[in-house]
């Protein structure tokens, strides 16, 4: 028999295999399940992790890489902030939603004006608009104790309903022979948020997911905010000591994540979606979860995770057009991802020993 | 005299440290051994290796003359060894008897179990309800709790690590009364402890460890405790010194504080006054307010406006980095997780607390050379026994922690300085060596709270003596010419006992 035994410290070396252990274990649990299901394992890997970046249609699928990848590196980004601090936000994607809705309703209330400022005005509302919906659970918890781990999950569905009531009501484009859905953001140019070099999928979302990146490393590591955060993770007691006040931090956390989950919702609207629809999100505030804890709640990890979570959004597409695979394909994936990443995670913590 | 457990050549390395090497010793059925030595001499290591927590690197053991290698503590308990840890793994909301069946393989059936364990408190002189909440209990009477835990197993050796750390005299006499019946009944008993006044009245025999390797086991009654402390650091121990004090003028004033406890001890109606260049001590057992008392001073609880006032200006509302600036520190008494973080290396442990003093933070930004820095510079004055300033907190032994602790704040120049319980598990050599760091501090002028359950520290150090009891601080008395008997009677005596008034 084997035996778990508690390591003093985590290895950096376990830490970086653990993703990576993970990554191939996806592979095989997914190839059996594919096998399971009739298909050709070998094909529908290939079609999943190779084919979107070298495959024979590969011009068409990498630029989607970026415009995938973006938005959840930058959610991530301000998630992995609060997970740092054991501050639990679990609706990204509310915030998302909400962040897009407001952005659009400046463009809409713009529209037709052709002004420098619009853009940088939805910024704007959709940073506020996220940090709003970031901060109801905040409040909740300071004030009454709520768990933000539900408060934020819940307000999720609030916001898709609201989505779909914008969709149908308030923002529908007149225009728009009575379907439902806002005006094509992609269509007005000074609310456009239109791909910067052709052919490469960069939008100012992946520019903002950059500086995400770099501003996440220098707060974590230089900063006097990150090493409150890690200490309130680490040891809750020690942080209050030091000086740290627990609800200024719960709103912080939120507050940011929330904003930052906000502007990839308004980055995604006058964008690649074009427009509020009644099913504007696309599980993105989800997968960024799985895309902060694969990357070791790192920047360097959050951008290769953030990649590798987009490439099998693109990778599933294709599976579905070329092999017929279930469109659920991406989403058990991904599920598998995280499943085999917190199972290798004891390793980081405990060595295997034989039992004598 | 029949050997129950005997090691021999045991060795274990950490990274950087030899925590032991070759120690060979044995423990005989019916006596209480000591083990000595400074912290970090490895007595912690050596007998979690007994209880299977860690595998030793070399060597062999041997209970009741069988070869013996436990696996995992599971496999220890199964042999017959049981330990008593200094920190305290108890639920409080459960009862002691919910605790007492969680921990045990297959537990009897309730009122079974209440009854044994009712038997044998009576049988030891430890009387515990077993229906009472562990919330509700002092520390003696959680740590009757471990022991009856242990006696239930009926070991055949009983480990405990620095068991009277905690408790008041009255109730370390208690033990003692309890581990002699259990030796008298054949059970060998390993017994880890820095005090070495108690060693040299209750135990048999010391063994004697430094810096992980075997000096030898003697017969404690026939040294004294500068012969015993000698032995462990291998020189003289110096006196502590109480020269050079003149107290100036006040510097902290605390008026009508008061807090609304909750979870823990209200505090009611607080006043002191401290002057420059003196230390107040304040005795108390353990659960009365003490931690409470540190909070409200250090910042982590705010009180009502007037009520902690530092040289005029008023701090009451101040958070603790405010008042750090002002020069209010304060060290509480949990190194790991309140006065340190145990993943954070000890030069990021600076930043908790040194970060605006020694400008280890510069608007927001950690400079991380001068934290390293300001960390090897306490490791240095404080002889903090560690690799270095990148080793995590948590791998550095109790003392050695808190020596790392207490000069993190003594080296920020305070104006006042808070400690709670600053020699706490700490050696006889390096006590001493806080304590006459916390004499200069004073004698440099800044103003000391000690707050402390050592009383002879507190005669020690303190030029004015009051009584923590429930929330409630006793008028200050001079030092000067108190007894022991008499500051027994300001503290109301044993917990559970009659609470004593106390003169002004
Ligand atoms: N998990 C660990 N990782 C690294 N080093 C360790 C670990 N545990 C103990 N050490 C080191 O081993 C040495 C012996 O530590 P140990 O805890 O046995 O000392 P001790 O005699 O119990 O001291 P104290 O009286 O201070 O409790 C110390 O130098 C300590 O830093
Ligand atoms: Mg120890």
């Amino acid at each position: 028999m084997f035996r778990l035994e508690p390591r003093a410290s985590a290895p950096l070396l376990w830490q970086v295999a653990t993703p990576v252990l993970a990554v191939l274990a996806t592979m095989i649990g997914g190839g059996a399940l594919f096998a399971a299901m009739g298909f050709d394992p070998l094909a529908a890997i290939r079609t999943i992790f190779w084919d979107p970046l070298f495959g024979p249609a590969a011009a068409y699928s990498r630029p989607q890489l970026l415009v995938k990848a973006g938005p959840l590196i930058l959610i991530a980004c301000g998630l992995a902030l609060g997970f740092r601090a054991g501050i639990w936000n679990i609706g990204a994607e509310g915030q998302y939603i909400i962040g897009a809705i407001c952005g659009t309703a400046v463009a809409l209330a713009a529209y037709p004006l052709d002004a420098f400022w619009i853009f940088p005005a939805m910024i704007l509302a959709g940073a506020l608009g996220g940090w709003a919906w970031g901060m109801v659970p905040a409040l909740l918890r300071n004030w009454f104790g709520a768990s933000e781990i539900l408060v934020s999950l819940m307000l999720v569905y609030v916001a898709q309903k609201v989505a779909a009531w914008m969709a149908f009501g308030p923002m529908k484009n007149p225009k728009g022979f009575n379907f439902p859905g806002s005006r094509n953001l992609q269509q007005y140019d000074a609310a456009a948020n239109p791909e910067l070099i052709a052919g490469s999928g960069l939008h100012w979302g992946g520019v903002a997911a950059v500086l995400a990146l770099a501003a996440t490393w220098f707060v974590m590591s230089r900063h006097v905010l990150g090493f409150h955060i890690r200490t309130a993770g680490a040891a809750p007691r020690a942080a209050r000591f030091a000086g740290v006040r627990p609800e200024r931090l719960v709103a912080l956390c939120l507050g940011v994540s929330g904003a930052l989950a906000g502007l990839a919702g308004l980055f995604e609207v006058a964008g690649p979606a074009g427009q509020i629809t009644e099913s504007f999100g696309s599980g993105y505030g989800f997968t960024a979860i799985i895309v902060a804890f694969l990357g070791r709640l790192h920047p360097l990890g959050i951008l290769l995770a953030g990649l590798l979570m987009a490439l099998t959004y693109i990778g599933g597409e294709l599976a579905q057009m070329m092999l017929n695979l279930p469109a659920a394909t991406v989403q058990v994936f991904q599920g598998m991802l995280l499943f085999f990443l917190l199972g290798f995670d004891i390793l980081t913590r405990y060595r295997i020993r034989r039992r004598a | 005299m029949t050997d129950v457990f005997r090691a021999e050549g045991l060795g274990k390395s950490y990274p950087g440290v030899r925590a032991n090497d070759d120690v060979s010793f044995a423990v005989a059925g019916g006596e209480i051994h000591a083990l000595l030595g400074e912290n970090g001499a490895g007595k912690s290591t050596l007998v979690k290796m007994i209880y299977g927590l860690v595998r030793p690197d070399e060597g062999r053991m041997a209970l009741l003359g069988a070869p013996y290698a436990p696996h995992d503590p599971r496999a220890a308990r199964a042999a017959g060894v049981a330990m008593v840890f200094q920190h305290f793994s108890l639920f409080e909301a459960l009862t002691v008897a919910e605790n007492i069946a969680l921990g045990m393989e297959d537990p009897p059936p309730r009122a079974e179990l209440a009854r044994r364990i009712e038997e044998l408190s009576q049988g030891y002189g430890l009387p515990l309800n077993p229906a009472r909440r562990i919330a509700s209990l002092s520390a003696g009477e959680r740590q009757r709790v471990e022991i009856l835990r242990c006696l239930l197993q009926d070991p055949r050796l009983l480990i405990m690590d620095e068991p009277t750390s905690v408790l008041t005299p009255q109730e370390a006499g208690i033990l003692f009364a309890t581990l002699r019946q259990l030796a008298e009944a054949g059970t060998a008993i390993l017994y880890i402890s820095h005090k070495l006044e108690e060693i040299r009245s209750h135990c048999d025999r010391a063994t004697i460890l430094r810096q992980g390797r075997l000096v030898g086991t003697v017969d404690p009654r026939a040294h004294s405790a500068r012969e015993l402390a000698a032995m462990m650091v291998g020189a003289e121990m110096r006196l502590v010194d109480r020269s050079g004090r003149k107290p100036g003028a006040p510097v902290l004033e605390v008026r009508g504080l008061s807090t609304p406890g909750g979870e823990g001890v209200a505090l009611k109606d607080i006043a002191l006054s401290l002057r420059a260049g003196e230390i107040l001590g304040i005795g108390g057992v353990a659960g009365n307010g003490q931690e409470e008392l540190l909070s409200a001073l250090s910042g982590e609880t705010a009180t009502a406006p007037g009520t902690v006032v530092l040289e005029g200006r008023d701090l009451s509302t101040a958070s603790p980095e405010t008042r750090r600036r002002a020069g209010l520190l304060a060290a509480p008494e949990d190194r790991l997780g309140h006065a340190a973080v145990p993943e954070f290396s000890l030069a990021e442990n600076t930043l908790l607390t040194a970060g605006a003093r020694q400008e280890l933070i510069r608007r927001g930004l950690i400079d991380r050379k001068a934290a390293t820095a300001f960390a090897q510079q306490v490791i240095h004055a404080f002889d903090v026994r560690t690799p270095g300033p990148g080793t995590a907190a948590g791998a550095l032994s109790g003392g050695n922690l808190q020596k790392f602790v207490i000069g993190r704040e003594v080296l920020g120049r305070p104006r006042v300085l808070v400690v709670n319980q600053p020699t706490w598990g700490v050696d006889a050599g390096a006590a001493a060596a806080i304590r006459q760091a916390l004499l200069d501090l004073a004698a440099q002028g800044a103003g000391l709270i000690v707050i402390s359950q050592d009383l002879d520290e507190l005669l020690e150090l303190s030029d004015r003596f009051c009584a923590l009891n429930q929330g409630r601080l006793s008028a200050p008395r001079p030092t000067e010419g108190l007894t022991i008997e008499e500051i027994g009677l300001m503290l109301g005596g044993a917990h559970g006992m009659e609470v004593a008034h106390v003169p002004a």
